[in-house]
């Protein structure tokens, strides 16, 4: 077998692979916190608990209702997204004109309530939730066995973002909501509903995260508790990149997970820390972030 | 009357006033002191000693996110810091007085602070918030790997030895008044600190950054001050705690820790004296009493709930809603 400074190149490939998916993760993590950071100015700190409620969802819809993967890859953002716009109503809209710090702080909060309320219910030990059977086996690539699930999650998972990227940049309702990252008031006065758009754009940041969590049921372990390690991981992500560009988030999400999966290969002690890392080298060279604007 | 006459008026009138709130904050001074120095006989001196070390840490959080405005979502990582190095050394080696791991604790603490604020200074607002978060889980997974910490387990049976050498500390009494006069100690120091120039420049920041920038401060080196003291007051806190309860673990590191020292601060009052000290009683109040009862296995959604309403509801926290209640009705 080929060698790759001692590691075998299958398993580079390997680790390659789910770095490739875990990048997946953080790019529709972080393309929510920029939409959602884009028109409203805060950081959802419930981002990871959403992503959580997302995955927690599929698996209780199938063992409740026996809703099968495909339908709830639909319904489970859709009912998260329900959530957000609650959320955003009931809670956020509220403290709208105080300092950002407070709308942070709050959703830190909500995320605190459901995660804690899961907990509660369904312990921390994890559900489970078996693969759709049109995903189980792979393919041999010849360098590489490429399960067939891990393909779908990075073909939705672009999709997904490029939608969004799409939408946001091409379309009328995307103009929308760039007009609001400018001025909101100003479009206010053109006439355009911003509170609604403002609900929206919540409901459609967590939508983001939602569907994610649908994608990682099969293959991560579904906990009340998963949402909260993966979202610091998604902030670190966010300061690397920025949250200026949706691009950027994308790029750098799915650029940061190939580093983590790199890193597992070759010195695997430093893989939970190594996105950690980038952070504090980008800090000190470039401190608005490899596609930020603003300090 | 002419002009003078009035501004003379104005200003004996201010005058007065500020001295009748003088005596005000005297009076209430003393009563707490009292208070604080009768306590052991009446209450367990070790659930009062949590409080303190609590106290100690949401003051000295306050420092900053109170009086400087930063918002820091990384303070465990000092806490813990404090608490491991001080419990490693008291643990490891037997010639060192209990003063000196303190001192130590405080220490390494204040440096990794220092670091911290390099880093983190480099961007503001909410950016400030996740860059000192994702730092603090870098601390954390130090620990976790780290082979000296004792991992999930926690690092037990640290030695509370004597104070100078002399004082046994193993005696709860005795050692509740150590940490009582090092909690008093430092919150006089916060209290200097936030009332001399350099605590109202910091104050200024708080209130309009590109102002204070335009007024020539140096805008930067300040708030890297005002993080490494806050730094190094939460690692004497945690340095403490693991005297006390001669344990350290990673509960101090989660970023649990530091969610839970921004409701302290915020529920008691931001931008006070007193507030993150009534606020810390009351979250380990709250903790303890629930952890008792039927509702054991749902303090986080409620602690989640009260952060909610608080922020919704009332923002300046106990001793603020306080603050302006008193200056409205009483002159």
């Amino acid at each position: 077998m080929s060698m790759i400074f001692g590691v075998p190149i299958a398993v580079l490939y390997g680790q390659l692979l789910i770095g490739i998916i875990n990048g997946a993760f953080y790019a529709l993590l972080s393309l929510g916190l920029a939409v959602i950071f884009g028109l409203l100015k805060i950081i959802n700190f419930a981002h990871g608990a959403m992503y959580m409620l997302g995955a927690m969802a599929t698996v209780i819809l199938f063992d409740t209702l026996g809703v099968n993967y495909w339908v709830a890859l639909f319904l489970a953002p859709v009912l998260v997204g329900i959530v957000g716009v609650l959320v955003e109503y009931f809670l956020l809209r509220r403290i709208a004109g105080q300092d950002h710090i407070y709308s942070l702080l709050l959703t830190f909060g909500v995320a605190l309530i459901m995660q804690g309320i899961l907990t509660n219910i369904y312990g921390v030990s994890g559900l489970r939730y078996s693969m759709p059977d049109v995903f189980k086996g792979g393919v041999n690539l010849g360098f590489m066995f490429l399960p067939f699930y891990r393909a779908w999650v990075i073909v939705a998972a672009l999709l997904v973002c490029f939608g969004t990227w799409f939408m946001i940049e091409k379309t009328k309702l995307g103009a929308y909501l760039r007009a609001g990252t400018e001025d909101s008031q100003l479009m206010q006065g053109f006439g355009i509903n911003v509170p609604l758009l403002v609900s929206l754009t919540y409901g459609f940041g967590v939508m983001l995260a939602a569907f994610a969590g649908v994608l990682a049921a099969p293959i991560y372990s579904v906990t009340p508790v998963m949402g909260s390690h993966i979202l610091i991981v998604v902030f670190a992500v966010v300061v690397i990149g920025g949250l200026g560009s949706i691009g950027g988030a994308i790029i750098t999400g799915i650029l940061m997970g190939v580093v983590e999966g790199l890193t597992k290969t070759f010195y695997p002690p430093a893989s939970s820390a190594v996105i950690f890392l980038v952070m504090v080298v980008v800090l000190m060279i470039r401190p608005s972030g490899l596609f930020g604007k603003e300090a | 009357m002419s002009q003078t006459d009035i501004q003379s008026d104005i200003q004996a009138s201010i005058l007065r006033q500020q001295k009748t709130e003088n005596r005000r904050k005297l009076i209430l001074n003393g009563v707490l002191l009292v208070l604080l120095l009768l306590a052991p006989f009446v209450l367990y001196p070790v659930f009062l000693m949590k409080i303190l070390c609590f106290a100690l840490f949401a003051v000295a959080f306050n420092l900053l996110f109170g009086f400087t405005g930063l918002l820091s979502f990384g303070h465990a990582a000092f806490l813990a810091t404090g608490g491991y190095t001080t419990g490693y050394l008291l643990s490891n080696f037997s010639g060192l007085t209990t003063e000196m791991g303190i001192i130590a604790g405080t220490l390494v603490a204040t440096l990794l602070g220092l670091g911290f604020a390099l880093l983190s200074i480099r961007r503001q607002g909410i950016y400030f918030a996740m860059v000192t978060l994702a730092l603090a889980q870098l601390v954390f997974f130090f620990f976790v790997q780290a082979p000296f910490t004792g991992g999930e387990d926690g690092m037990h049976g640290v030695p509370r030895g004597e104070l100078f050498g002399l004082i046994n500390l193993e005696d709860n009494l005795n050692m509740y008044y150590f940490v009582l006069a090092v909690f008093l100690g430092c919150y006089l120091l916060v209290q200097r600190i936030v009332s001399s120039p350099y605590g109202h420049v910091l104050k200024a920041i708080k209130q309009n950054e590109s102002r204070a920038v335009s007024l020539g401060y140096k805008v930067d080196r300040y708030k890297i001050l005002a993080f490494v003291i806050s730094a190094a007051l939460a690692g004497l806190a945690g340095s403490m705690k693991s005297v006390v309860f001669q344990l350290a673990s990673l509960n101090d590191a989660h970023w649990h820790m530091s969610g839970e020292v921004i409701l302290m601060t915020l529920i008691g009052g931001m931008g006070t004296l007193l507030g993150p000290v009534l606020g810390a009683t009351l979250v380990v109040n709250i903790e303890y009493q629930l952890g008792q009862g039927p509702l054991r296995d749902w303090v986080d959604p409620i602690l989640g709930g009260i952060f909610v309403l608080t922020v919704l509801a009332f923002r300046s926290g106990i001793v603020g809603e306080v603050q302006k209640f008193v200056r409205k009705n009483m002159g």
